[in-house]
């Protein structure tokens, strides 16, 4: 059975016919071509597809499109044209925070709730905040460094 | 240009991974592109009577052993597992053919339909009944490698020894959890084979596919696509899927995807081989270690895979970074009937470094004397000679390193204060360990088996393309190697380009494995930059260099004598922690560490290495549990098997102290094995501390600490 699903994707208005048990992820990837939301596990463990919907942080492998009806969904494509994401980027790339890359734009979309949530970030904020989302390859303090980073650097911007 | 090879400097592949524009396996779709799902055994050993399909709709297809045109078996070190079970499976989870189609939903529906009719066999479970089997699964005596090397004179060692001690230690399986999982596509076009995929070893894959397809050499490309982390995980397996998704794409005539799933990857893939590991030390009055007995056994799963050469290079190990001149160690390599033991990051030495620290620190304990004095006693100096009898050619800096690592981590006082502190029943502890790591394959590989070659190609506009087979797979090994051409060349880093190795374009320089990348390719790349110097001038050249065996070494692999490794990086690692006195739950607290990595190609990548290193290691000695029941995987779902998060880890504070080493490109030496070596023995080390009782088994679990605490052993 399929649905039609209106919602904001990305600061525009979009539509689709699914079945509203579609995992939100698919939807991304599949319907709409937003690959830079990663799949990492499928389960929620791994915080790989990250997104923000209304505000809020959620795994999209979690998510069944149909409860996106009327919401904001923002993607990494999205959140990559804002003044926000320059900050981070640079921060990442600065700190080290970036190893094979496979968890980052989720780890970014993560950062970016941290930082609405708390502008200014304790390390033990920070660890929490990104506890959600797993990464294999850096250990994590240069992901922690880069937050706090971008945090400074982008002072007033959260 | 003038710069400092150390400092470090942006790295290129990082800005498309951070705007989630960098395009990993699953990214891709090719027109018309179909998908595959693994059909696989249930049963850990069995006969396949018969397979029972249902009436595949139009447009799907089933793809098994009766679709390789080659030989059936993945080349690896020999003519390995099959790519499609033929008659027999040996593991649950053996791959016994690929439902193709074009809607993953139809392919699922047609798995869910399959009936396989098995006669089972009785299976072999594990190592001790591997040891004793009556039906074994490979050879006479069920080993797929039985190694022994010996140096010295035991018989002497034995009578002069005044004390005795035999322990025994044991380690689990480790699930690399790349983040990004196995996937490949393949596609057939012309006459031709080009396999896309996430991996770490495009030359494997290619011989691997040429004979699974009967194809030649020209008629098979291999293409890596930006890889989510491999850490061993991608070395051998993607040659088994490899030469899957060639058979269906040649099948079929269009592009194959076949992607794993989270758990099912957990489950399936290749992981680090469980040990045991038998120590028996003899020691004089002066508490020298004058001769060591070893007994190495690793479960190596249903086939051989890298077991031979993972399993060396523990044996190398065995005696840690401790000078004993008499020594008798014999390894095997265990068949059972359970997932393949494969490659991961360390190769062997995570396994051997637990045992030999754990081993050494019980000795002192036993006689009753200080740890550390001990130890560095017994330590290797320059001039001695390995457990090969190779020599230890350049100044080994262990003392400094456990000075400084001491003093970072205040040690001592902490030693002290963690005494007064139990009395109240608190229980903090810390624990350190030493290691060291071998660069690049062992033995003569290198020379007799690799033979890597590396070509720069310098177009009219001066700029130089590194045409190499060795992957960026996180790693930071484009970053490194274009660092090399252009400190070598002079010219500016942005002249110096680095693609994903295309083996239509590449020459074979070697697998991205066993931490040669920077050691071993890196000084080809510098070899071959000196000479494209010299050609400057002209408008385009090419150079191509070859590997040569450095003079003054040498290794006879029947006997297993002389140097398993020309350079040697060395290691100290300090692991402070809480252990909870009613749950037994342990916390970390800190992390020191001091490496000996030559010289640092570029810090911050370098540091990346080491906390990546770190965490892999502790997640190891700590919540990385897998066990298996009846030859079945426990832990195979994501939500089971649990790596370290940000909140399991504090902050890590490392140094370098380097001997710059002659061989390799601006004195560097291996990396990025070395760093998860010694964090488990140091975390175990340091509960011993906390809590006064001996562990000899890793991951260190909390239920079975509290047995310990309550059996006062």
């Amino acid at each position: 059975m399929e649905n039609k699903i209106r919602f904001t994707l990305n600061f525009k208005t979009v539509e689709i016919s699914a079945s509203p048990l579609k995992r939100l992820l698919d939807v991304l990837r599949e319907d709409f071509s937003l690959t830079g939301t990663k799949e990492g596990c499928g389960e929620g463990e791994c915080g790989a597809c990250s997104i923000i919907v209304d505000g809020e942080l959620v795994n999209s492998c979690l998510y069944p499109v149909g409860r996106v009806e009327g919401k904001e969904v923002l993607t990494i494509e999205g959140f990559r044209s804002t003044p926000e994401f320059e900050v981070l980027r640079e921060s990442f790339e600065e700190a080290g925070a970036v190893q094979c890359g496979f968890c980052t734009p989720g780890m970014i979309m993560a950062a970016e709730f941290l930082l609405r949530k708390y502008p200014h970030p304790t390390e033990e904020q920070i660890r929490k905040g990104i506890s959600g989302n797993l990464c294999r390859c850096t250990g994590y303090d240069m992901i922690v460094k880069a937050i706090k980073l971008a945090s400074e650097r982008g002072d007033g911007l959260w | 240009m003038e710069f400092n090879i150390s400092q470090s400097v942006r790295r290129e592949d990082v800005p498309d991974k951070i705007a989630g524009i960098a395009k990993y396996i699953g990214d891709y779709k090719f027109k018309d592109m179909l998908y595959a799902r693994t059909l696989r055994s249930t049963e850990a050993r069995a006969i396949i009577k018969n397979i029972v399909f249902p009436k595949l709709p139009d447009g799907y297809c089933i793809v098994d052993k009766g679709d390789v045109p080659g030989r059936n078996r993945v080349k690896i070190i020999d003519y390995d597992m099959p790519f499609f079970a033929d008659g027999v499976v040996n593991y649950i989870g053996e791959p016994i053919a690929l439902v193709v189609g074009k809607d993953k939903r139809v392919i699922e529906s047609i798995l869910s339909q399959i009936r396989v009719e098995y006669q089972r066999i009785e299976p072999i479970l594990s190592v001790e009944d591997g040891l004793n089997a009556e039906k074994p699964i490979f050879g006479d005596n069920n080993c797929f490698s039985d190694y022994t090397i010996s140096k010295g004179d035991m018989v002497s060692a034995k009578r002069r020894a005044k004390f005795v001690y035999e322990g025994e230690y044991e380690t689990g399986y480790q699930e690399q959890f790349y983040l990004e999982p196995q996937g490949m596509i393949g596609v057939y076009e012309e006459g031709k084979v080009s396999i896309y995929g996430s991996i770490q070893c495009p030359y494997y894959v290619k011989n691997a596919v040429e004979e699974c397809l009967g194809f030649e050499p020209y008629r098979v490309r291999i293409v890596q696509t930006t890889t989510g982390g491999g850490f061993g995980g991608k070395e051998d397996y993607p040659s088994l899927i490899g030469g899957q998704v060639a058979c269906a794409a040649l099948k079929t005539k269009k592009p194959v995807c076949l992607i794993f799933e989270r758990n099912e990857d957990i489950e399936v893939t290749t992981k680090r081989h469980p040990s045991k590991i038998r120590l028996k030390s003899y020691i004089d009055e002066n508490y020298r270690v004058l001769g060591m007995e070893g007994d190495i056994v690793l479960d190596a799963g249903a086939y051989s895979g890298l077991s031979s050469v993972v399993l060396q290079r523990a044996m190398f190990a065995s005696a840690g970074v401790y000078n004993i001149e008499n020594l008798v160690v014999r390894g095997r390599a265990v068949a059972t009937n359970k997932v393949v033991s494969g490659a991961f990051r360390g190769f062997g030495a995570p396994q051997a470094f637990f045992a030999i620290e754990m081993h050494m620190e019980h000795i002192a304990r036993e006689l009753g004397i200080d740890p550390f004095e001990f130890k560095l006693s017994n330590i290797l100096r320059q001039g001695d000679r390995s457990t090969t009898g190779g020599l230890y050619r350049d100044r080994i800096l262990l003392p400094e390193m456990v000075n400084r690592v001491i003093k970072m981590s205040s040690l001592e006082e902490k030693k002290k204060a963690f005494k007064e502190k139990r009395k109240i029943g608190k229980l903090n502890g810390i624990g350190l360990s030493m290691f060291f790591h071998g660069g690049g394959f062992t033995g003569s590989g290198e020379r007799d088996h690799i033979k890597g070659r590396v070509r720069l190609v310098k177009d009219d506009k001066g700029y130089v393309e590194i045409l190499v087979s060795n992957v960026e797979m996180g790693q930071g090994a484009g970053t490194t190697l274009r660092k090399i051409a252009a400190k070598t060349l002079e010219v500016p880093l942005s002249k110096i380009i680095f693609n994903n190795p295309d083996t239509d374009r590449v020459p074979d320089s070697g697998p991205t494995v066993a931490s040669r990348t920077t050691v071993i390719v890196g000084k080809l790349v510098q070899e071959a930059s000196e000479k494209l110097k010299e050609r400057w001038s002209e408008d385009r050249v090419e150079v191509e260099v070859q590997y040569k065996y450095p003079e003054g070494f040498y290794w006879d692999n029947d006997r297993f004598e002389g140097d398993a490794y020309t350079s040697y990086s060395w290691g100290v690692n300090a692991v402070e922690v809480e252990v909870d006195p009613t749950t037994c739950e342990v916390k970390i607290n800190g992390v020191w560490a001091v490496f000996d990595i030559g010289s640092a190609i570029d810090e911050r990548i370098v540091k990346g290495q080491i906390d990546g290193g770190i965490v892999q290691g502790l997640g190891y000695a700590s919540i990385e549990v897998m066990e298996d029941r009846s030859g079945k995987i426990m832990q195979r779902k994501s939500t089971d098997y649990t790596i370290p998060t940000s909140m399991d880890v504090p902050e890590i504070k490392s140094e370098l102290m380097c001997e710059p080493y002659g061989g390799g490109p601006f004195g560097a030496k291996a990396l990025g094995e070395l760093t998860l070596v010694g964090a488990a023995p140091a975390y175990a080390l340091a509960i011993e501390d906390a809590l006064g009782v001996k562990i000899n088994k890793i991951p260190v679990r909390p239920e079975h600490l509290m047995e310990v605490v309550q059996n006062g052993k």
